[in-house]
């Protein structure tokens, strides 16, 4: 009887647990939306949405999210520019032509990138790579767009490798057999019988790589310059969703409109990475099959 | 024919060329911090607490900090993380509910790590009173790093046979009792290394403690769950952004602990697989 009630007691927080994991997602997105709405109650969502000025401390204060977004998106595209033909590039070359031993280093140091974490390379971005373009490019600061994306590039590189990798690997082997069979040399194989064959894959880890850029922080609020205005160009100042809302939440004063302004910011985050990620999930779906 | 094959040699090149130029910034970047950072390093500057506005001293409470930090996020999300895997491999149905489970572990995975921070601010720091203290930040660790936890327990189960449960099952044992004694066992390698890959991404994260248990310089031992503590992600970001003519020694050197410190949670969870790999018998 004793072992019965154990017994009961586990099962119930196995269910439990499975029903928190949803839990969690939903009271991600009503909390946002609560405090996102305590804004749209003062300020129309209108202002907010299309608005073209961030001056949260300005008489009266502007809660314009454009030039935010257009931060978060030039930065975005420059670091998808450079990622994805790298990534791919480079997980073709791991799962179809290095010789194995050659594979299991490459992978070990693609985990290893993995690892460091985002504070360090934002770290190296400013000691390093942020003079270093401001030479070369002559740029009146080294802080700018592309110091981020190319640090951002460099982050979600990992994720684009490992997923394609896997995703050019799925392709039946017999695929390829009867490209030999027919003359064809392994590059021929690979560029046109296996590459098309693993495009949903590979469109998955372009959205997972897209998601991982678009989230990021630490890395865009130390390299991009900070700058909330509407970028014309990767080549100057600009500030990204994620970097407004970790450098301002400080600043401000729990419940005033500012406040509730971050949380509605952090809001459009959840909903933009929410589409990405059920866009990639499919595409996995439809890869393994 | 000769054409097809020079040009499959080209390509091969390119794409060899492509490889060494995501490898080499790797080894640049790992060697760098490296070269500036590891005269830095001594026993000082691992036991001592930061002096004269950080620009001296050691960084002891930051480590102490987040290895605190990480422990308390694996209380909380190993139980849960483990508790829902079983849940998705061994008793759910084909329903709307474990659809939904699912379709949360991928949304969870993707959730920008600021707005985490967002989260457990809204939540644990104010809605709940908690402060910003470890408990809070731990939690919202927690909550970020259950998918992968999640997702490695999971595979870690289904890599066990099937023909594992049907004997148990078959000796009448009850579904719970075939979990816990024909699944649980075999799968507990996998688990960890998911584990312990999950934890050192948590101990690496800035964005998810800015707000709800980091402090910018407190140079003693944290009392309770309710105090603050200083972390090394955050410290690193700390000294590079806000303290003028901070000595760049000592940021390479954080970093590099940092870097350490990540790498050796990876390396055991590297050398946890090998060990068990070598174990197995089907």
């Amino acid at each position: 009887m004793h072992k019965k009630i154990s017994e009961y007691i586990i099962e119930t927080c196995i269910k439990l647990s499975g029903l928190i994991v949803i839990l969690f997602v939903v009271s991600i997105f009503l909390f946002l939306l609560k405090d996102s709405l305590s804004l749209f109650g003062v300020y129309s969502v209108r202002d907010f949405l299309f608005g073209k000025n961030w001056l949260p401390i300005s008489e009266p204060p502007k809660f314009g999210l454009i030039p935010l977004f257009l931060g978060s998106l030039y930065v975005t595209i420059g670091a998808i520019a450079i990622c994805v033909p790298l990534g791919v590039g480079s997980a073709m070359y791991i799962a179809e032509v290095a010789p194995s031993y050659l594979k299991h280093v490459l992978k070990s140091l693609v985990e290893i990138l993995a690892a460091i974490p985002s504070v360090v390379l934002g770290f190296i971005g400013i000691v390093w790579m942020g003079p270093f373009l401001r030479k070369a490019l002559h740029l009146n600061t080294g802080m700018c767009g592309l110091t981020g994306s190319l640090l951002l590039a460099f982050m979600a590189l990992p994720t684009v490798i490992s997923i394609s990798e896997d995703a050019v690997i799925g392709v039946p082997k017999t695929f390829k057999e009867a490209a030999f069979g027919l003359g064809a040399t392994r590059w021929q194989a690979l560029w046109r019988i296996v590459l098309p064959s693993a495009s949903s894959g590979i469109i998955a880890a372009v959205m997972l790589g897209i998601g991982r850029v678009i989230g990021e922080t630490m890395v865009v609020m130390m390299v991009t310059g900070n700058s909330p205005v509407i970028p014309t160009s990767l080549l100057q100042p600009l500030r990204t969703m994620t970097a407004t809302i970790a450098g301002e939440m400080g600043e401000t004063v729990s419940g005033s409109e500012h406040y509730f302004a971050l949380f509605a910011v952090g809001l459009i985050l959840f909903i933009i990475t929410f589409i990405i990620n059920f866009i990639a999930d499919i595409c996995l779906r439809r890869a393994r099959k | 024919m000769n054409a097809a094959k020079t040009r499959e040699k080209v390509a091969f090149i390119v794409l060899g060329l492509i490889t060494l130029l995501v490898v080499i910034p790797i080894l640049l970047t790992i060697l760098y911090v490296v070269k500036n950072g590891a005269g830095a390093i001594s026993w000082g500057f691992l036991t001592e607490s930061p002096r004269n506005g950080m620009k001296e001293g050691g960084i002891f409470p930051a480590i102490v900090g987040t290895i605190i930090l990480i422990i308390g996020t694996m209380l909380f999300s190993l139980p849960l993380g483990i508790l829902s895997a079983i849940y998705l491999v061994e008793y759910a149905k084909d329903n709307l509910f474990t659809r939904l489970i699912k379709l949360s572990v991928v949304n969870l995975s993707g959730i920008p790590s600021i707005v985490y921070g967002l989260f457990g601010f809204t939540l644990f720091v104010v809605f709940l009173h908690f402060g910003t203290s470890i408990l809070a930040g731990s939690l919202t660790l927690a909550i970020m790093s259950l998918p992968v936890i999640i997702t490695a327990t999971k595979e870690a189960l289904e890599s066990v046979p099937f023909s594992f449960r049907e004997i148990s099952l078959s000796l009448g044992a009850s579904r719970w009792q075939t979990v816990r004694y024909c699944v649980l066992p075999y799968a507990i390698p996998g688990i960890l290394t998911g584990t312990v890959l999950s934890l050192s991404r948590a101990a690496g994260e800035t964005a998810p403690i800015l707000f709800t248990v980091a402090a910018f310089y407190l140079p003693r031992l944290p009392r309770s769950v309710f105090d603050q503590v200083m972390a090394l992600p955050y410290h690193l970001y700390v000294i590079s952004t806000q303290v003028p003519n901070m000595p760049l020694k000592l940021s390479f050197a954080t970093g590099l602990v940092l870097i350490a410190l990540v790498f050796l949670m990876n390396l055991v969870s590297i050398i946890l697989r090998a060990h068990y790999r070598k174990k197995k018998q089907w």
